[in-house]
């Protein structure tokens, strides 16, 4: 803790007086006061941060441009979409680009909002995700400098996907707290994807968070691609506000890291209002990844729905939690939450918990939550095809996997999920030959 | 339904809620060493007992109360307001010897209660039931203990069996359920008072059904039975236990435990019906009912099944649990919760796998209305020795009327790759369409409602003893009257 | 038996039914035919008593009393029976327990002893024979997991022992094939005598060669738009519904 404070002291030391400044030191105060969750936490129960908490991670000053170019070319998505680029939580404004932008549309970094729009941005933050929510919430509103504002207009449909790409490329343990905002106005639609990659040796500590609100009958899909390499910690959380007849879409896949935590809370606040949460956790080695969701039906008429899959190997662990709550007098409710754990390995461990608190009757809550191995039969269907026993679990554990990737609707990020999937199996499946 | 019908609440009066005017002697309210002392001497209890039950309190004064974590609310309990000990008879009346000896009195309230202390032949062809009545803090009689003798089969108050078999008592007293496993658990090793204990022999199938009725007569005192049953290799053994409460505006502590061991096997069927005194429509009074039941599997192909109807009590918060150990066991659950009122319930299960190829089966309906709150709070956990391990979950909720709520807490905890675990669950409420139905051929509002939420118990009622089936499908409709319009 | 003066009637605010009128006297069968949507199963709805269907106005007496000032099982108490055109299934209720605790509620409105079990289970077993349905579907939950057919011919089989008199046969057709439908037309044909009425609401003309209709009454957009015989429902079959619709314009 002590060298968070030191690093804090430094950082906002020099910043200009004002509304920033003061809001980062409550912050910081908030952080301080809560401390590093501890298991005991029954949020954090089955997530230990203590190995975090021990780490001295600072911010980072700059980068190697080069070397951040070589590895967005490597391994970004190929996608024609308004881009930016955030390398160990900095702006690389050569690697981003927001040409054409729609007049009603604005997307810019979150730097520049909070030096030129102020009070706009000052409304935006905090809003639903402030310091009360969550430590790590908190230590992100202390350190955050950097990020994403995106203010699309009534009526507008945003022209093209919005990409926001994380690199880190650091050699050494560095720290970065984005923070994304989103006012999405009156039947407006946007395509947000985030993609974190992770180079080789990167230890970084990313503690992101996105904030929305959505008007009357807006439309958000968010996809978040997780592929942090396997030293890096990653903790983030999502909080959507949603008015009536909005409908939030998010895929969360959730391919690397070291410890990864994702939260995600939608606020379904307006009748007719309506998320639809996907997501697969892989994890292999020592991996340990943690998905949290919260839906509130604070209004009646709102439905949800949930489907998360996990597939851990080796020595991996994995914790779903989700939980619904239908608020008093919010009747007819649709809510389904659908979890399948599948653990290749004796040594990985999955904890889940699907949750359901009911306080109106008018309501079909339903949810499932499996634990088990490959289909035996299926496995002795393809094995009687002539399918090697290996390839025939690899494709049985694919198609295991599929169910959620088959709700990734653009292919250059339905390939890149399916083949790093693919190529990561204990046995590896060629895609192009059973494609 | 309209919802203001649905609000009319239960009309029916709880029909267990009289008080026996009975002289006894009651310890004073408090706790302290001195009252500890003073049970076990009462007691006779040897000197390893006095100790056990000492550790115990030591350990409970630096324990908390575990509300914070349940989905349940009430106001601290002042331990210190409530009496530990209450027998039936004057303070220095030794308890009676034979059935013969029992005060009518006390005959009749159970009697009342439809539970026979009486050795009246059993009608030809019809299983004979043992009772062992429980009063306050004391067992009043036991039935059919020569018989039982006779098949090998030891079934007596636990005061009875600290006397006469003190070697079984040690070797398997809190070896289920450790002196400080919880607060209500340590509360109870310092100062439980009564309760049952059966010992089946190996090979032995216990010839009856055995039965123990537990009834809370005086104010102010809590009741802290403890029950501890031992099934030896290939024994087998049903035990169900019923109990229930005077109306009193007051709250009343319940903490019980309750130990099931089953070595080789052996299979134990322990089924509750549970209908302490659930307060009044106010949500005045009725009985806090803080329980801690276990089952340990031992042995290899051990089962134990868990039934429980659970309608009365102002607060339950108990979890039958198994821990199954031995290869192959079984375990089951199940379960039908009903709050109405005021009423509060946070029940489940916990399922720990130890054993390769065990299974544990938990079947949980919940039916919540009035203004009560209702959780499944459950654990399957499955650890890296239970190859093979299989669990299925089905747990169910239904909502009558919008001000009541319930919640379904389901943790599974997984580390074996050859686990196979299914949890389903589902909340809704009654069926409009099947409501319509009933009543479309006549059928009245609050029997249709009684025929659905029975057609939704179906699963666990048949799990349930034959004659008890039908007490607690009646006892299910009496705790639902008026919960329609 | 029953006089219907009028009816209107809404769903969801929507007004489906505008000003029907419909008398029937004991011993008649009526059949209802009409376009989707014209508002065939909302006339049956509204006179069994469904709470999401509201009567904006118009009147229906039953035997003289006032229907709508009846609650749902007083109105099936007093002889009104709806055949469901989807009959919903009740997990673990057992279809001998429904049948008993209906007859039984029916006998007590009426002023009579409950029925005996003996005499009960002769009753049913009787019936289920009648019905060519195996004995052990008194076991099964009430149409849990029952095939369409299966749904449709337990309905049939509940009048057959409630006795009914005036019986509301919803699309009963739906669904059912030729054998399946001649079963039920025999169960609905047993009951038919001088004391008990029909009213069948069908879209196709089939289930009237099976079960022969004393009027038939073309519905549409809420209204009875045009009433004959059997003949009126075999020219329905050949040149549809729309020249009648132009014909009443």
């Amino acid at each position: 803790m002590k060298h968070y404070a030191q690093a804090f002291d430094a950082f906002n030391k020099n910043a200009e007086d004002g509304w920033l400044k003061s809001q980062r030191i409550a912050a910081f105060a908030r952080f301080e006061h809560l401390g590093f969750p501890t298991p005991s936490v029954e949020y954090w129960k089955y997530t230990d941060t203590k190995a975090l908490a021990k780490r001295e991670f600072k911010l980072a000053t700059g980068y190697d441009q080069q070397a951040a170019a070589e590895l967005l070319k490597a391994k970004g998505l190929k996608l024609d979409a308004h881009r930016l680029v955030f390398v160990d939580g900095l702006l690389s404004s050569e690697l981003s680009n927001l040409e054409g932008l729609q007049d009603a549309v604005v997307i810019e970094p979150l730097s520049q909002a909070l030096a030129t729009e102020l009070e706009l941005t000052s409304g935006m933050m905090g809003r639903l995700a402030g310091i009360d929510v969550d430590v790590f919430t908190a230590l992100n509103f202390a350190f955050v400098s950097e990020g994403v504002v995106v203010r699309v207009g009534a009526n507008q449909k945003v022209n093209k996907p919005l990409l926001v790409t994380y690199l880190s490329t650091a050699t050494e343990e560095v720290m970065s707290h984005p923070r994304i905002l989103i006012a999405a106005g009156a039947s407006s639609e946007l395509q947000l994807i985030e993609h974190f990659i992770g180079a080789d040796e990167a230890k970084n500590f990313t503690n992101r968070v996105v904030e929305g609100v959505m008007e009357r009958n807006a439309k958000i899909h968010h996809t978040l691609l997780q592929q942090p390499s396997d030293k890096e910690w990653w903790v983030g959380r999502i909080q959507i506000e949603q008015k009536r007849d909005s409908r939030y879409t998010s895929h969360q896949m959730n391919l690397g890291g070291k410890l990864v935590r994702d939260d995600l809370v939608c606020d379904l606040n307006g009748e007719g209002a309506e998320c639809d949460f996907s997501g697969l956790l892989f994890g292999r080695n020592r991996q340990h990844l943690d998905i949290h969701t919260l839906v509130n039906h604070n209004a009646p008429l709102t439905n949800s729905y949930e489907t998360y899959k996990t597939i851990l190997n080796d020595r991996s662990q994995g914790v779903f939690n989700s939980k619904v709550i239908v608020k008093k007098d919010s009747q007819k409710i649709h809510a389904v939450q659908n979890n399948a754990n599948l653990l290749l390995s004796d040594q990985a461990q999955i904890n889940a918990k699907p949750e359901l608190e009911i306080y109106a009757d008018d309501v079909k809550c339903a949810h499932g939550a499996t634990t088990g191995q490959l289909d035996m039969d299926a496995l002795f269907y393809l094995m009687a095809r002539g399918i090697g026993e290996e390839e025939a679990r690899g494709l049985l554990t694919l198609a295991f996997a599929n169910e959620v990737i088959d709700k990734l609707e653009l292919p250059e990020i339905y390939n890149l999920v399916e083949t790093t999937v693919a190529g990561q199996l204990p046995h590896k499946i060629e895609l192009e030959l059973t494609q | 339904m309209a919802n203001e019908e649905m609000e009319q609440l239960v009309s029916s009066e709880y029909k267990q809620g009289f008080v026996t005017d009975i002289e006894s002697y009651t310890l004073p309210p408090g706790l302290d060493e001195e009252v500890i002392r003073y049970i076990s001497s009462k007691k006779k209890e040897p000197q390893w007992l006095l100790d056990w039950r000492l550790e115990a309190f030591a350990l409970w004064k630096e324990m908390h109360d575990p509300q914070a974590w349940a989905n349940i609310g009430y106001p601290k309990i002042d331990f210190q307001a409530i009496s530990y000990y209450s027998a039936p008879g004057a303070k220095d009346k030794n308890a009676p010897k034979s059935l013969d000896e029992v005060d009518p009195k006390l005959l009749e309230t159970f009697e009342k209660l439809g539970i026979p202390l009486h050795e009246r032949a059993a009608l030809a062809g019809v299983r004979g039931v043992a009772v062992d009545a429980v009063f306050d803090s004391v067992s009043v009689g036991t039935t059919f203990k020569k018989e039982l003798a006779e098949a090998g089969v030891i079934f007596c108050s636990i005061s009875e069996a600290v006397q006469d078999h003190p070697e079984l008592v040690r070797k398997y007293l809190g070896t289920v359920v450790s002196k400080t496993d919880n607060f209500y658990a340590a509360l109870n090793a310092a100062v439980f008072t009564d309760g049952s204990f059966v010992f089946v022999p190996k090979g032995v199938t216990c010839p009856m059904e055995l039965s123990t009725y537990f009834r809370i007569n005086a104010a102010n005192t809590g009741q802290f039975e403890r029950t501890l049953i031992i099934c030896e290799e290939g024994a087998q053994v049903s035990y169900l236990e019923g109990c229930t409460a005077p109306m009193r505006d007051e709250n009343q502590l319940h903490a019980a435990v309750v130990e099931l061991v089953a070595l080789d096997d052996a299979y134990i069927k322990y089924s509750t019906v549970q209908n302490w005194y659930p307060g009044d429509e106010e949500g005045l009074g009725g009985i806090y009912n803080f329980v801690t039941k276990r089952g340990d599997c031992r042995g290899d192909r051990s089962k134990i099944s868990w039934t429980q109807v659970e309608t009365g009590s102002a607060i339950t918060w108990k979890y039958p649990s198994c821990i199954l150990r031995g290869k192959d066991s079984v375990g089951e659950f199940y379960s039908v919760a009903v709050t109405n009122n005021f009423q509060q319930a946070d029940t489940g299960t916990k399922m720990i796998h130890l054993g390769e190829g065990s299974r544990s089966t938990i079947i949980s309906k919940g039916i919540s209305a009035g203004r009560s709150n209702q959780s499944y709070r459950g654990l399957v956990k499955i650890l890296p020795s239970a190859k093979n391990a299989r669990n299925f979950t089905q747990c169910d909720s239904l909502l009558l009327g919008d001000k009541c709520g319930a919640h379904t807490f389901p943790y599974q905890e997984i580390g074996n790759a050859t686990a196979q675990v299914e949890h389903e669950a589902t909340t809704s409420k009654i069926g409009e369409d099947q409501l319509f139905y009933c009543m479309q051929r006549g059928i009245s509002e609050e029997d249709s409602v009684n025929m659905i939420v029975n057609g939704f118990c179906k699963d666990v009622f048949q799990e349930l003893p034959m004659e008890f089936a039908v007490e607690a499908e009646a006892l299910l409709n009496v705790t639902l009257e008026g919960a329609v319009g | 038996m029953i006089e219907i003066k009028d009816l209107h009637a809404k769903v969801e605010g929507k007004p489906i039914l505008k000003g029907l009128s419909l008398s029937i006297k004991p011993g008649e069968v009526h059949a209802i035919m009409g376009p989707n949507g014209s508002g065939k199963s909302t006339l049956s709805a509204v006179l069994a008593g469904r709470s999401d269907y509201e009567v904006t106005s118009g009147t229906v007496t039953f035997f003289g009393e006032d229907l709508f000032a009846m609650s749902v099982e007083e109105r099936a108490c007093a002889g009104l029976m709806l055949a469901f055109q989807y009959p919903v299934e009740i997990p673990g209720v057992k279809n001998v327990y429904l049948l008993k605790a209906a007859l039984n509620a029916q006998r007590k409105a009426r002023g009579e002893p409950e029925i005996e079990a003996p005499a009960f289970m002769k009753l049913v077993r009787e019936k289920l024979q009648f019905m060519k349905i195996d004995n052990s579907f008194l076991h099964r939950a009430v149409n849990e997991g029952f095939s369409g057919g299966e749904k449709k011919r337990n309905e049939i089989l509940q009048m057959l022992i409630l006795e009914p008199k005036l019986v509301l046969l919803d699309e009963i057709d739906s669904g059912l094939d030729i054998d399946a439908l001649k079963v039920v037309a025999e169960g609905v044909n047993s009951l038919r005598d001088a004391g008990r009425s029909f009213l069948m609401i069908t879209h196709y003309q089939r289930l009237l060669d099976y079960i022969e209709p004393d009027f038939v009454h073309v519905l549409n957009d809420g209204q009875i738009i045009k009433t004959g015989d059997k003949s009126l429902a075999l020219e329905l079959e050949d040149r549809g519904y729309d020249w009648v619709v132009e014909e009443t314009a």
